[in-house]
């Protein structure tokens, strides 16, 4: 945690994570996210799961390419991590959790 | 769009080994041999703007209204609708077709700014997006355009790379027809070497400008299961899309017709064995400037519709306008026949566009327009305007185009002054059929027009140089004075013959005059005779006169000597009887 911790306490964060049937990647994502979530922004989330595979018009809509697939919707703007979440690190700078120039490459 | 669908059986290639997708494309269907690998995904590579979306578009939009094949387009680049907005120029209505549920588009974006990779994953989502656009209008076609920017969007190559194995395999179980567009790279075809999951079939496009000219070009690189031409074509993108031109496939194999076409002179027809050109056959008329070559052309034109035949005339120095006044100028009046489209022209300078732009635009307007007779004034400007190899490639490519349709294709040609008469610059000499030659012959101060006939296949031609006159009635020609001085023209010819004819007149006269004279002597002579005739008629009666005269003095003696006779009574002499009152002595 560092200073640059930019959540508002009162925020309420609006995460949409997008799979498509329920694979390895999907799974680990959905945990790795529950785990991030817990963490840094502990009752202040709701996470929607997405099944494309039986939604396929979302993820035209919503602009989806790659999944597993986790968007921000709230609070502005939009950002999205595509991944299984696994590399923590950058899922925190991809859900500006982190600033960016704190990731090592 | 007229399409050529004739032609594509013509191709030697065209077995049935494996089944085509046609692409609607003018001229591809024919190269391919009936066009794309059905079922199977197409790789369409090429610089920035050398036309790979406009092709998938095409791909798309021929195959929902022609072929009846819906057609899904997921676009990375572009959206739907501007997608629309660009080919709405060239006649395609995609918006209807979307709401016709004929073509359905997706596009696809992919911002690296808006993305952070985190760990593992696949285009799964793209595959879903994919097969929604498939399913939701039941697509037979697919494009993907150009699938590319996802390597722009995401950074874990070894991710992409298996993504796309899998996707164009997918693409294949599915059994769409594929087409997939790709940057051309620096030493690869594409930038992210596509090539290497796309086997099928490789079509590369080419957009280069060589002297100020850019031609585009296309080339099948690769088609597995078939024959296929391997030259490069040209092709154009006008306001009817995509046209490939694969001239070279014609062969010498084009049927010829021993019917002929008048050539709208008589004389000249008379020339050429009395009846004029070969129907289908390739006519040069070269010369140099100002000897009328134009007008040797337009006569044909003339006359091919005043006998209700159709003629193209490709003006490359005049705009029509221009032509049309100076033909009537000399009693050729186009305008009827413009209005009721036996005549068409079109004007454009030779270096307006490439040649293979011109190319494409004879061969459509010919489609077009099917006319009986082509011509083109002139050629020499071509040369101008590219190299002359070049220049030479595509003039047979017309002229070969032309034969194999059956259409007579008459060419002018501007000789420069400096140059051998019997040859041309742009080394087309060897396809010509018939070579009419016009110079000017420069004579008595005065310069003339001789027209003769330097070849002409397959028929007994006049080897004699013919004046070519120009008259406010059209062309005529004229026999050449040929005596001890040479060869005569123009007024040297009109003086000689103008000196003939008083030695005519003078001959003539000599003849009268004699004549007369001998009639005046006869008359004379027959005065004499009829004078002889009176003297010798008052001889005779004189004659007769005086005969009677005497006999009638004998009759009086007589008488005279028989009455004093009988007054003496004497006997009668000889025993005569004796008379009444002699007995009764």
């Amino acid at each position: 945690m560092t200073a640059l911790h930019a959540v508002k306490s009162e925020e309420i964060w609006e995460l949409r994570l997008y799979t498509a049937g329920r694979t390895p990647k999907s799974v680990a994502a959905f945990e790795n996210l529950k785990r991030i979530c817990e963490e840094h922004l502990p009752g202040r989330y709701t996470v929607e799961v997405v099944d494309l595979v039986s939604n396929p018009r979302l993820a035209r809509d919503d602009q989806i390419v790659a999944v597993p697939t986790l968007v921000r919707k709230l609070p502005e703007p939009i950002r999205k991590v595509v991944g299984d979440l696994s590399d923590t690190e950058r899922a925190l700078v991809g859900l500006q959790l982190r600033p960016r120039a704190s990731v090592q490459k | 769009m007229k399409r050529d669908n004739g032609a594509v059986k013509s191709f030697p290639g065209a077995q049935r080994t494996l089944p085509k997708s046609a692409t609607g494309i003018h001229g591809l269907d024919q190269i391919t041999g009936g066009g794309l690998p059905k079922g199977r995904p197409t790789l369409i590579c090429g610089g920035a703007g050398c036309g790979k979306t406009l092709f998938g578009l095409e791909f798309l939009v021929h195959g929902a209204t022609d072929f009846g094949e819906p057609g899904a387009f997921i676009t990375f680049e572009e959206t739907g609708d501007e997608l629309a907005q660009n080919v709405r120029s060239l006649g395609f209505d995609l918006d209807q077709l979307v709401k016709d549920n004929k073509i359905a588009i997706d596009y696809v974006r992919v911002e690296r700014n808006e993305i952070d990779e985190t760990g593992d994953y696949d285009l799964e989502g793209l595959f879903l997006r994919i097969g929604l656009a498939i399913d939701s209008v039941g697509a037979k076609r697919v494009v993907l355009d150009t699938i590319e920017s996802l390597f722009a969007g995401f950074e874990n190559l070894a991710v992409l790379r298996a993504e796309l194995r899998r996707l164009f395999r997918w693409l294949k179980d599915r059994g769409v027809t594929a087409v997939i567009t790709g940057e051309r790279g620096g030493n690869t075809l594409t930038r992210q070497g596509l090539e290497e999951y796309v086997s099928d079939c490789v079509i590369l496009l080419d957009h280069r400008v060589s002297d100020q000219v850019s031609t585009r070009r296309l080339r099948v690189v690769k088609y597995r299961g078939t024959t296929h031409g391997t030259s490069e074509y040209p092709f154009l993108i006008d306001e009817g899309g995509i046209s490939v031109l694969p001239i070279t496939a014609l062969g010498l194999d084009h049927e010829v017709s021993d019917e002929r076409i008048p050539s709208g002179i008589p004389r000249l027809d008379t020339m050429l064995g009395g009846k004029g050109y070969y129907k289908g056959s390739s006519i040069l008329v070269s010369g140099t400037a100002g000897t009328g070559k134009t007008s040797i052309a337009c006569s044909l034109a003339y006359e091919t519709a005043r006998r209700g035949g159709r003629c193209l005339y490709l003006a490359f120095e005049e705009s029509p306008a221009q032509l049309t006044r100076n033909m009537r100028s000399i009693g050729m009046d186009f305008g009827p026949y413009l209005e009721k489209g036996l005549i068409r022209m079109h004007a454009s300078r030779p270096n307006y566009f490439g040649l293979e732009a011109h190319l494409v635009q004879i061969h459509k307007m010919v489609v077009d327009f099917d006319p009986e007779v082509v011509i083109i004034d002139p050629i020499s400007n071509f040369a101008s305007s590219a190299n002359p190899r070049d220049t030479s490639a595509m003039l047979l490519r017309v002229v070969d185009f032309l034969k194999g349709r059956q259409i007579t294709a008459l060419l002018t040609h501007l000789t420069n002054g400096a140059n051998v008469l019997e040859a041309t610059d742009v080394g087309i000499s060897s396809i010509i059929d018939t070579w009419l030659l016009v110079r000017d012959i420069e004579l008595g101060g005065e310069r003339n027009r001789g027209l003769y006939v330097l070849k002409s296949r397959g028929m007994h031609h006049s080897n004699q140089i013919r004046e070519f006159l120009i008259t406010s009635a059209g062309i005529q020609l004229q026999d050449v004075y040929v005596g001890p001085e040479g060869v005569l023209t123009g007024s040297m010819r009109a003086a000689q013959e103008d000196r003939e004819k008083t030695a005519e007149v003078a001959r003539q006269q000599a003849a009268e005059r004699r004549e007369r004279e001998i009639n005046r002597q006869r008359t004379a002579l027959e005065a004499q005779i009829a004078a002889l005739r009176a003297e010798f008629d008052a001889l005779d009666s004189e004659a007769q006169l005086l005969c009677r005269q005497d006999e009638t003095q004998q009759r009086a003696v007589l008488a005279a000597r028989d009455a004093a006779a009988a007054r003496r009574g004497a006997d009668k002499p000889n025993g005569s009887k004796p008379k009444r009152g002699e007995t009764a002595l």
